[in-house]
């Protein structure tokens, strides 16, 4: 009876993340392309793919390293895009906790966003799942979006090189993170960080590559914060 | 670019190290213990604070152009950015940056 209800919970995950195909596969063609367009080689690109296995800390490293950025500004970067990810990480400990560590260290290595986000919503509404129903249906979220994400980066990293220079795929990467990053900007909070970025990227362009953005970045985090905190004092007055 | 072979799968290394321990550093700790609530306020705000930081100068200044400002790519991205805000739906953003930045640039020929 207990493997009817995990295995239902599995395939409800799946099915509740599967429209996520649609964003992940052409993110995952376009990751393809720029890293070996970028000078990465299959292995490089597809290694890269699999083990940080998060677009875009991926595109962020390999836009440093198309600038030619220090090995250490590179990885700072990519993992500050990454930061995110502990709070899903802190989120989902209550929900997740009790389950055995191994695996745990497995929902570590497919803790995406859009996973995060599905459980996270399921997890919420309905709070009488066990803890082995909440652990099979996060990995059911997962079917949907990293197996895509791997195969489609193949596509794009065999392929890329035939698309006609005239298709000005310079352009893709910053298409890509506008069309991700829009409909983030949900509050007052989330567009002051927005500009804060934009505003000293801008400025501090004359630095290294990767010291503006690092600076910029901490300035815009301190900004949205900041806003936030304004914000809800001046909700509670 | 020119890394060696070796210092990018170093990059590769410590950056799917780095992103697995970020991923998992709360789930491995037991018993959810909460975030203080500044830390909270801060990482909510990592994704905004550093995309359009990493954007603005390749839209402002594109390597494909030699570093001059372009209209069709400019177009390009600002067509991206408000159809993203308005609808929300990250396909229709890259679609629509998609298709100004081809029309911009036929017509600018």
């Amino acid at each position: 009876m207990a493997s009817t209800t995990t295995k239902s919970a599995f395939w409800r995950g799946a099915r509740d993340a599967s429209p996520f195909v649609l964003v992940v596969a052409p993110f995952a063609v376009l990751f393809g392309v720029v890293a070996t367009e970028a000078g990465l080689n299959i292995a490089q690109t597809m290694g890269m793919t699999a083990l940080v296995i998060a677009g875009a800390a991926q595109f962020t490293a390999v836009q440093l390293m198309t600038e030619n950025a220090p090995v250490f500004l590179v990885i700072a970067a990519a993992l500050a895009v990454n930061l995110r990810m502990a709070m899903y990480s802190a989120a989902l400990a209550p929900y997740l906790g009790a389950a055995p560590f191994w695996q745990r260290a497995l929902i570590g290595y497919v803790n995406f966003d859009q996973t995060y986000t599905a459980s996270a919503l399921e997890f919420e509404r309905a709070p009488d799942m066990t803890i082995t129903e909440r652990v099979a249906y996060f990995l059911g979220t997962v079917i949907p979006v990293a197996p895509p994400w791997l195969g489609f980066s193949l596509l794009g990293a065999l392929f890329g090189s035939e698309i006609p220079a005239s298709y000005a795929l310079d352009f893709a990467l910053p298409i890509t993170f506008l069309a991700i990053v829009a409909p983030m900007l949900k509050t007052l909070a989330h567009i002051a960080a927005a500009a804060t970025s934009v505003t000293f990227a801008l400025l501090l362009a004359g630095l290294p590559s990767g010291i503006g953005l690092l600076i910029a970045g901490a300035l815009a985090m301190a900004a949205g914060a900041f806003v936030e905190t304004w914000q809800t004092r001046r909700r509670a007055r | 670019m020119s890394y060696s072979t070796g210092e990018i799968w170093l990059i590769i290394a410590l950056l799917g190290i780095g992103t697995y321990a970020i991923r998992l550093s709360f789930l491995a700790l037991l018993g959810g213990r909460e975030l203080p609530p500044v830390v909270l306020r801060l990482l909510r705000y990592t994704p905004v604070a550093l995309i359009p930081g990493l954007v603005a100068p390749l839209v402002a200044w594109p390597a494909a152009t030699g570093g001059t400002t372009d209209p069709a790519r400019l177009a390009a991205a600002i067509a991206a950015l408000s159809m993203g805000y308005v609808t929300r739906n990250v396909l229709a953003a890259m679609v629509s940056g998609a298709l100004v930045l081809t029309l911009g640039l036929w017509i600018g020929g």
